[in-house]
């Protein structure tokens, strides 16, 4: 690890450690204040923390100012299709399991243009982190309505505010067969983000995480009221779920208790957001199938042993 | 029994042999018309003859029982010398009902003289309706120039089997081994392949029923037109195009296969599922096409170059992604095996209408490779070449069949799978940090790429425009020259591929352009017009994006150049239609752009492959001389 000598001041970080610089390619180029930022940190903070060797992590993104997040990482990178980004995942992580894959996606490339690759890739299952950026609002293509956007919300293509009641994200994944992690948090409050993101490395499948992030240029007045508010947030605690310390926790006025085995209560729980933005752990089920196990599972065959499986298969056609 | 039944025709055997024959068993579905044909089919093929046999499908999966359109069945096409086209009308029709008739028979599929063999238990039946629909039948078809011969099919059946729904396959199989004297023993054996996982029970009996066929036939037939074996020293496989793409997925060694089902492209994957695991690769059904290919670039881009099999309405799909392949220089490779119009349309049936979309389909440049087979051994082979050139080239490569060559089952030299065709071992060697990503080489355009797990290699893949260290471009500059480098891959490959052959003369009257699975169609027509004195030759393109050299060359050493297609195209003559506005065949299209010489198109979209006799009769008028006798 690493090597300290005191007498010469000097601290050696061998070849194998890998620090925040070690991850980090580019300057940012999100707007200032844009809840993207935070994200980056904290995605970088745990590949440090878990030390991923960066060449065999990959991010794949879709189209949108969540996309560019590729770019700003030192690793691996997939900037592909605005919706698209669950499916090049999915074939990425498929034969590749050695590979630590993220999935990056907004609110409209997750839950619009490709609402449907995001139904099949809960299913799928597939060990994987997926953030949904959500913002609630299209960013890159300046400010058009959201699947996201709460109704009313006034845009260039609804000047006079959204006619219909928007997706809620973490409700209509915990709806999907085989689903099982669902977890939800906010990109201004560092230590739960840290924490969640944390979690969702370690599950084993399909870590879905919408992170409700800030978009200082178009939404501002959407997050500003729930930024200050301190009733604005409830937490869902539970030992099984979004490990806070003692003193993080004391930080939020509105603390429940919600076991994330009850995919029931998660649903309810779900519900809340009418109110006030529930954040933590909704549900995880480490036993559901995994899509991914079954595209590894007969890698490694010799190529002698192949060509004998397809002469068998040309005896058929012999005469 | 009715008044048309006749005493047997007058003899018409030829001893000494036929060339060929066109046989067609038709049933409705669910009678093992397609068994027997493809067993036929099989034991010509061990005789050494040439063969080429097509199914007969109807739309529905369980249409109405003695219906037109529920005509089910196969054609087969024997010959003393190699066959490569379903060829023009029948010879002789096996038919276990008279209604089903009428579909091909609209098809132009008979002629004047085709012998038809229809079981006469209908003619019996306990419905007057049936009995006299069946009557009707006979007299249209003797009016229709056809040769009837009532047989008791099912009759003859039920002395063996008490359901003879399931048998007369056998029995009918008989029958035409002896028409076309076929190796008995060769039979036998088809028959005990085919039941081989029944019991012996099921065995003897299928084999009963062969061996009444052929003796009712040698007693009762005076029709006998024995098509002479050939010696061959080779192994033979039989096969359609679609099992032979399903095989060539394996042999390239490609370890993912991504699909979402669409007629007629599934079944080359059903032609792998079960053996695909064992050779080290999955199928993968995605939720939709844009997903398929999506998920077959993530592996690719991986290392594990990918296949995606799709047909039209899925290419439509597939395309914004196929641009992202081509930008992105993601080795890839896409089967589109074509079929006729859009998502609705005649789904089934075949068309060479995918050219042009597949070629400018991608919005802005998107350089792709795209290969046309021509026929079933080339639909393995061009698979495997495919990968090989996605990979060299770091490009999406095409390959273009079409429902005939998906559906045309066609014996072929069996290859011998080489170890040589296989992805090679995914390269996690430490990568030289002093190549940058997507470091084009000046002269070809190529350029190495990392693969995720190189250390030192990690890049961000994007389908902005980027520059050789893949870093988006923001000087307009840049994509200037990375266009340039794309766009260079086909003429570096260009440069290695050699002029087509041409089939006949290499100069003379008349030059026509094929592409894919015409050849067959068109060659016999071009032979046999050169048979009749007629100066025509004949070439077949099999790269069409970089066309092979040579071809302008070629085209100017003929007075008239015209391309053979199965697409739509306008007609000289119809109304409105001028030469300034007439839209043309696509190969036609694409081959005026690209050499400036005046060629014209004969094409249609009758939902049927080529035949040479519509050939010839295009030539006839073309030429202004008598080819068809
Ligand atoms: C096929 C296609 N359609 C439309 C676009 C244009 N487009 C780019 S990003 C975007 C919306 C982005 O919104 P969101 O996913 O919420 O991401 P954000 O920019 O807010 O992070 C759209 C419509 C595109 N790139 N591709
Ligand atoms: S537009 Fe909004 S979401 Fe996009 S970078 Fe700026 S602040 Fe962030």
């Amino acid at each position: 690890m690493i090597a300290v000598n005191p007498d010469a001041c000097e601290m050696v970080i061998p070849d194998g450690i890998f620090r925040l610089e070690d991850y980090t390619s580019s300057k940012a180029r999100w707007c200032s204040g844009c809840g993207a930022h935070s994200i980056l940190n904290a995605v970088k903070l745990l590949c440090k923390e878990e030390q991923l060797p960066p060449e065999k992590t990959v991010f794949v993104s879709g189209i949108g100012c969540s996309g560019r997040f590729p770019h700003y990482m030192k690793t691996y990178g997939f900037h592909g299709l605005h919706g698209r980004a669950f499916p090049v995942a999915s074939g990425v992580k498929f034969r590749r399991p050695d590979l630590h894959v993220f999935v990056i996606t907004g609110d409209g490339d997750c839950c619009s243009i490709g609402a449907g690759h995001w139904v099949h890739a809960i299913r799928y299952n597939m060990k994987m982190v997926a953030l949904l950026f959500d913002n609630s609002i299209y960013g890159l293509t300046k400010k058009q309505t959201s699947p996201t956007s709460p109704m009313g919300t006034m845009t260039n293509t609804h000047p006079t505010g959204s006619v219909l009641p928007p997706i809620n994200p973490i409700q209509s994944t915990l709806g999907l067969p085989n689903v099982s992690f669902v977890a939800q948090t906010v990109d201004w409050k560092p230590a739960h983000l840290q924490a969640t993101i944390q979690k969702a490395y370690e599950h084993p499948g399909l870590a879905f995480v919408r992170i409700v992030q800030r978009c200082p240029v178009f939404m501002h007045d959407t997050y500003e009221p729930t930024v200050k508010d301190p009733d604005a947030i409830t937490v869902l605690n539970h030992e099984k779920g979004i490990k806070l310390s003692e003193k993080e926790l004391m930080k939020f006025r509105h603390v429940i208790e919600h076991d994330p085995a009850d995919i029931v209560k998660a649903r309810e729980v779900a519900e809340l957001v009418k109110k006030t933005l529930p954040i933590g752990l909704f549900y995880q089920n480490k036993e559901a199938v995994r899509y991914d196990e079954y595209g590894a599972h007969n890698m490694g065959i010799s190529i002698p042993d192949r060509m004998k499986a397809i002469d068998h298969l040309m005896d058929r056609y012999a005469v | 029994m009715s008044d048309t039944t006749q005493t047997l025709a007058k003899p018409t055997s030829s001893t000494t042999g036929v060339k060929e024959a066109i046989v067609e068993i038709v049933s409705d579905s669910g009678e093992g018309a397609q068994k027997c044909g493809q067993s036929l089919g099989k034991i010509s093929a061990r005789m050494g003859n040439g063969v080429w046999t097509v199914e007969i499908i109807p739309a529905e999966i369980q249409p109405p029982a003695r219906s037109r359109e529920g005509a089910s069945g196969i054609r087969v096409r024997i010959g003393q010398e190699e066959i490569t086209n379903m060829g023009d009308q029948a010879h002789l029709v096996v038919a276990l009902n008279e209604q089903v008739l009428f579909g091909r028979i609209e098809q132009n599929a008979y002629k004047a003289g085709t012998y038809l063999l229809i079981d006469n238990k209908w003619a019996e039946h306990t419905s007057p309706d049936i009995r006299r629909g069946y009557l009707d039948a006979i007299l249209r078809f003797k009016k229709l120039g056809y040769i009837i011969h009532e047989i008791p099919i099912e009759k003859e059946c039920l002395k063996l089997v008490s359901d003879a729904r399931r048998g007369k396959n056998m029995w009918v199989l008989g029958l035409l081994c002896y028409i076309y004297d076929r190796d008995m023993d060769l039979a036998t054996e088809q028959v005990k392949s085919i039941f081989q996982k029944k019991t012996d029970e099921v065995i003897r009996k299928n084999l009963d029923l062969l061996n009444a066929g052929y003796q009712w036939a040698e007693q009762n037939l005076e029709l006998h037109f024995p098509i002479p074996a050939r010696q061959i020293d080779e192994e033979i496989v039989v096969m359609n195009g679609n099992e032979a793409i399903s095989l060539g997925v394996m042999a390239a060694g490609m370890e993912v296969c991504s699909m979402y089902p669409i007629t007629p492209a599934t079944s080359a994957t059903h032609g792998m599922a079960e053996t695909i695991q064992s050779a080290g690769g999955i199928i993968h059904q995605a939720e939709d096409e844009i997903a398929a290919i999506g998920f077959a670039i993530g592996a690719s881009y991986a290392g594990k170059t990918a296949v995606t099999i799709t047909s039209g309405p899925g290419i439509a799909l597939k395309t914004e992604f196929i641009g992202l392949a081509s930008m992105a220089e993601i080795p890839l490779v896409i089967i589109d095996v074509q079929r006729g119009g859009p998502s609705t349309g005649l789904p089934t049936k075949v068309e060479q209408g995918d050219l042009l979309a597949v070629l400018y389909g991608t919005p802005g440049d998107a350089p792709k490779f795209i290969l046309a087979p021509s026929t079933i051994e080339e639909c393995f082979h061009y698979v495997i070449l495919a990968r090989k050139l996605a990979e060299a080239f770091r490009i999406p490569v095409f390959v273009l069949s079409d429902a005939n060559l998906a559906t045309g089952v066609q014996p072929f030299k069996r290859p011998k799978i080489k170890e040589e065709w296989f992805a090679s071992e995914l390269d996690q060697h430490p990568w030289d940090t002093d190549i940058r990503p997507y470091e084009w080489d000046e002269d070809t355009g190529i350029s190495k790429r990392p693969i995720p797990g190189q250390k030192g290699g990690v890049y961000t893949l994007t389908g902005l425009a980027h520059d050789e260290g893949s870093r988006v471009a923001y000087d307009s500059s840049i994509n200037q020259r990375a266009m340039e480098a794309r766009s260079r891959k086909l003429a570096t490959l260009k440069d290695t591929l050699k002029p087509p052959k041409i089939h006949g003369d290499p100069s003379g009257d008349l030059l026509l352009v094929g592409w894919g699975s015409t050849r067959g169609a068109i060659e016999e027509a071009v032979s046999r017009a050169r048979e009749k004195g007629a100066s025509v030759s004949c070439v077949q393109l099999h790269f069409l994006n970089p066309l092979e050299p040579g071809l302008k060359e070629i085209f100017q050493r003929f007075k008239q150049v015209m391309t053979v297609e199965i697409n739509y195209s306008d007609t000289l003559g119809h109304p409105h239609i001028t030469e300034e506005n007439r839209r043309y065949a696509q190969l036609a299209w694409y081959l005026r752009a690209q050499t400036l010489v005046d060629i014209d198109c004969f094409s249609h979209v009758f939902g049927q492959p080529m035949s040479p006799f519509r050939i010839l009769k295009m030539l006839e008028e073309k030429l202004d001389k008598k080819l068809i006798d």
